[in-house]
């Protein structure tokens, strides 16, 4: 009867202070045992404080084909950066 | 390492969009990362999948010969080092399997085709560990071969893997230095343990050295591995590293390496060595490696050991779903 367990993505945070970053993935029964998996798997030499685990299903990517029309339209809007703007020098704390 | 191509590259599709195949090459020589969403042609995919998954097998497979030494190491440092070790190359395969899965091939699959014979794995695993002095031999050349072979494939093409092997090179080299160490410890003791010493190099020396696979000249997937930047050195490049670093660490500890013909050329900082027996290495790929057999009944054998532990989680999880819905 064996059936492949389900996949799940691994994310660690390393430190208190840091987001938790995505490392990997496991296959495990349900997510208690998704945790321990992770736990051996990923932090046997104290990479984290915290995980998370999440099934593989539940996660939704953009299309790379679409990265153009998704992110490109940000390049040419440098005025959201601070640098785009001219100030004297001797215009101090802004 | 497992890394070394040993099986034919199937025939490369043609049917493919010429734009996204030209795209998909520029990328690769721009030595950006192909990701698991993106496009990639059909060949590089199964080269992967191959490459990766015979990586991975090598891993589990390579737990065995020293997993058969936990127990019977001379002392509760060597025996927890050892442990670790053994669990870190099961850690190996599980970040490989789980990077290959992201082409589009399940674990179970993969599994499969280790435990049918339909899958390879390195040639280095079908040899016997049979004194304690081939655990020292094994972490230093074996690991010491693995290292030369994955830090280049840090920058390898494809993402999954690339950072599959980043984290599995900062695992290495203590791998390695562990094995240097018994070594070391060996050399110096009783002319006995010094022998076990030299004769565990003696035996490990050749096989190490046929890890890097066969040479340049006859290893027909290589340009094209290379080209897609899956591979970032041909075999023989590696290989020769390998042994300029590695005889002076064996002169050091006072063992000889068993090659007549080895060689140091002042002038071009290199050594030569004699021939490998290519014959004996394909024997080996073909499945005649001296404990071949004994590796893949004990593979099989935890694997349907463990059937029933896989069965009872898949149980108590349906049995929880069911409860949580109701
Ligand atoms: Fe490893
Ligand atoms: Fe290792």
């Amino acid at each position: 009867m064996s059936q492949q367990w389900p996949l799940w993505e691994v994310f660690i945070r390393t430190k208190g202070g840091l987001s938790h970053r995505h490392v990997g993935s496991v296959h495990a029964a349900d997510p208690d045992m998704a945790i321990r998996h992770a736990r051996d798997t990923y932090t046997r030499r104290m990479e984290g404080v915290s995980l998370w685990v999440v099934p593989s299903a539940a996660i939704t990517a953009s299309d790379p084909a679409q990265a153009g029309p998704l992110f490109e339209p940000a390049a040419d809007k440098v005025y959201r950066h601070p640098t785009f703007y001219t100030v004297p020098d001797h215009i101090k704390h802004i | 390492m497992y890394t070394t191509e040993l099986q034919k590259q199937a025939g490369v599709t043609t049917a493919e969009p010429a734009e996204l195949l030209a795209a998909f090459e520029a990328r690769v020589a721009a030595d950006e990362f192909i990701e698991p969403k993106d496009w990639m042609p059909d060949a590089y995919r199964r080269t992967l999948v191959r490459q990766m998954s015979q990586h991975a097998h090598s891993e589990v497979v390579g737990m065995l010969p020293e997993g058969n030494w936990i127990t019977r190491a001379p002392s509760l440092r060597r025996k927890a080092v050892l442990l670790a070790k053994v669990q870190d190359e099961g850690g190996h395969a599980l970040y490989l399997y789980s990077a290959t899965e992201t082409l589009g091939t399940s674990r179970e699959e993969m599994i499969d085709a280790l435990h049918s014979g339909r899958a390879k794995y390195s040639t280095i695993f079908n040899y016997p560990t049979l004194t304690w002095a081939d655990i020292g031999a094994i972490g230093w050349l074996v690991d010491g071969a693995a290292i030369m072979n994955q830090v280049p494939l840090q920058r390898t093409s494809y993402g999954p893997y690339a950072r599959a092997m980043v984290r599995i090179c900062k695992e290495e080299s203590f791998h390695q230095r562990q094995g240097y160490e018994i070594m070391m410890a060996l050399a110096v003791g009783t002319p006995e343990q010094k022998r076990m010493a030299q004769d565990a190099l003696n035996r490990w020396w050749w096989p190490s050295l046929m890890m890097f696979g066969p040479p340049d000249d006859n290893s027909p997937n290589s340009a094209q591995s290379m080209r897609w930047r899956i591979k970032r050195d041909t075999n023989d490049q590696l290989r020769q590293k390998f042994v300029d670093v590695t005889v002076p660490q064996a002169e050091a500890i006072g063992l000889s390496v068993p090659d007549p013909d080895l060689k140091w050329h002042e002038d071009t900082g290199h050594y030569t060595f004699g021939a490998i027996d290519w014959e004996e290495f394909y024997a080996v790929v073909r499945g005649e490696g001296p404990v071949a057999r004994e590796r893949m009944q004990a593979r099989r054998k935890a694997w349907d050991d463990g059937a029933w532990v896989r069965d009872a989680a898949t149980a108590h999880a349906e049995k929880r779903s069911r409860r949580q819905a109701a």
